[in-house]
């Protein structure tokens, strides 16, 4: 058994994501490789390398892969993927773009966002927004899985002392190309990596009043986060979204303010540690899932919070 | 241009779906069933595309069994040209989907085809990317803002973080993200008129596609469940509770 786990990065620094898709890598047995495709990159290989378990890290540095366009990357998987069994990624946005194509190339299906390996070809993940568990066998030889990160905890990410291996097959399709990005600056930790979440919801009001959620951020180190409601509703960026088809996340502490609890949110936060919601609607869905709900008005209440950590 | 747009029949997103109490599927038995959401944003952008003057034609294709036909009306109903169903039996994995997609496109020859980003049954998010990968198009996965500029396409999309924008040839597939467009009510007499409107039935041997299938459902069952916990009396008692009982802060 040998599995290609494809390495989540920006070309700098080697993201926590990969140390989880490496533990779910790991659940299907030993043989684990990475690939690292991007463009100036080798610093991120040498990151990859200090992973313990890892037997070779491949290294793919061509400027057709800086951006991750997964029409270039996708031939490049593919090709790669010759050697292995398995190939995995995170369920991030590059993983969740990037590796369908490399299924459909192989002619094999996908198996997207498993929370646990049962066996070599069984696997678990949920479906209808989580409200179900499927478990699912696959019948191709070349398995392509991409993994709910929250679901595997982490590998260390030192320790290890893999070879790094330069790849030099260049596959650029000439179909698309980077034009610019705006990614959110911000001192807070990511999303679904923090270890607490402050998330608001309609209940905010407007987008002003995210602000007060900053102070209470600020002393729990904790990211923020946004139900559906708020990001429809104009209130914030879609990026901050937590839910079934926004970012899944499961902190030790998650304070959902202002969320009524829709099984689309529930569906993103509900693997959390410990709940906390408070809400003025004392019949709120979220109170039914809470380990300590307090029914009151947020905009009192988030201030003496505040004063109160 | 011509735009193909993707419709998939799902159960609503309202419904609250569960597993059979034997595990052998979930129970959809009398549940209302609806178009994809992720999908009617693709009929909408298609169809704002056609209103701009952009598109000259949008087409609306459903993979599944007969009554999905009843979604393609509703993408007619919410402005679509024409239907074009491929009658498939039990499920179809999104691999198959992409295969019978990619007939269709064959047929059709669209410059731009547009899909939900995902399902809300199956959760996959696959099918747009793997048509791509068949069709050697390029993809505009989570688009929030799409725009055709001479033979190209630009998309924003929803990435971890923020935004990043891409330029893609043409023709080209873009999946679509919840913030692309808010979608239209179909009007009553654009229902009426939709039923008038054209929708032919392949069978996937018409495209060529064998229907195979790689993934067997072994068992479903419910996630396990999360207790309520308790309600505090004020924010004092919170702090308490989280400082002292569940020590998750300091």
């Amino acid at each position: 058994m040998s599995t290609l786990v494809i390495a989540e990065h920006d070309n700098s620094s080697l993201k926590p994501a990969t140390l989880n898709a490496v533990a779910a890598a790991q659940a299907m047995g030993a043989g684990i490789d990475i690939l690292v495709a991007g463009a100036g990159c080798s610093a991120v290989a040498d990151q990859a390398a200090a992973i313990p378990g890892v037997g070779k890290v491949l290294l793919a540095d061509n400027a057709a892969y800086e951006h991750q366009l997964a029409e270039n990357v996708s031939l490049l998987i593919a090709e790669v993927a010759a050697s292995y069994d398995n190939i995995v990624a995170p369920s991030t946005s590059n993983g969740k773009n990037t590796l369908p194509r490399v299924a459909a190339l192989l002619d094999v299906a996908q198996i997207s966002d498993i929370i646990s390996v049962e066996s070599a070809d069984t696997f678990k993940r949920p479906i209808y927004a989580g409200n179900v568990i499927a478990t699912v066998q696959t019948s191709d030889a070349k398995k392509v899985i991409t993994v709910r990160t929250t679901a595997f905890d982490a590998v260390a990410a030192e320790g290890g002392s893999a070879t790094v291996e330069a790849v030099s097959a260049v596959h650029d399709a000439g179909i698309s190309s980077f034009v610019g990005q705006e990614v959110a600056v911000s001192d807070r930790p990511e999303l679904t990596a923090a270890p607490v979440v402050v998330s608001g919801g309609r209940g905010m009001q407007n987008g002003d009043n995210f602000k007060l959620l900053d102070g209470i951020a600020d002393k729990l180190g904790a990211a923020i986060g946004a139900s559906r409601a708020a990001v429809d509703a104009g209130f914030v960026p879609n990026d901050m979204q937590v839910g079934q088809t926004g970012k899944i996340v499961a902190p030790d502490l998650y304070i959902a303010v202002g969320i009524s609890g829709a099984i689309q949110h529930l569906a993103g936060m509900k693997d959390s540690k410990v709940i906390v919601a408070i809400n003025k609607d004392e019949d709120a869905p979220i109170f039914q899932v809470a380990d300590y709900g307090l029914v009151a008005d947020l905009f009192n209440a988030l201030p003496e919070l505040e004063a109160a950590l | 241009m011509k735009v193909l747009v993707a419709v998939k029949r799902v159960v609503d997103y309202n419904v609250k779906v569960r597993a059979k109490g034997d595990g052998s599927d979930v129970d959809l038995n009398n549940v209302k069933m609806a178009i994809n959401p992720f999908c009617e944003i693709a009929v909408e952008e298609a169809v704002r595309l056609k209103e701009a003057g952009v598109a000259t034609e949008v087409i609306a294709v459903s993979v599944g069994e007969k009554p999905c036909q009843e979604q393609i009306r509703t993408a007619l109903a919410l402005g679509a040209d024409r239907g074009i169903h491929v009658e498939t039996e039990g499920r179809v994995e999104p691999l198959v989907v992409a295969k019978l997609l990619k007939g269709v496109v064959e047929k059709e020859q669209p410059q731009l085809v547009i899909l939900g980003k995902q399902s809300i049954d199956g959760d996959n998010n696959q099918t747009g990317q793997m048509l791509g990968a068949l069709t050697n198009m390029p993809q505009g996965t989570f688009a929030s803002e799409i725009k055709v500029e001479g033979d190209k396409l630009n998309v924003i999309r929803e990435v971890d973080g923020g935004l990043q924008t891409i330029s893609l040839s043409l023709p080209a597939i873009v999946t679509t993200d919840l913030r692309l467009n808010e979608p239209r009510y179909a009007s009553l007499p654009n229902i009426m008129k939709a039923k008038k409107k054209q929708l032919d039935v392949f069978t996937p041997a018409d495209l060529g596609v064998e229907v195979t299938r790689h993934i067997t459902q072994v068992k479903v069952e419910p996630p396990p469940e999360r207790k309520a916990g308790i309600k505090v009396e004020d924010v004092a008692q919170l702090v308490d509770k989280l400082r002292n009982e569940a020590k998750v802060i300091s």
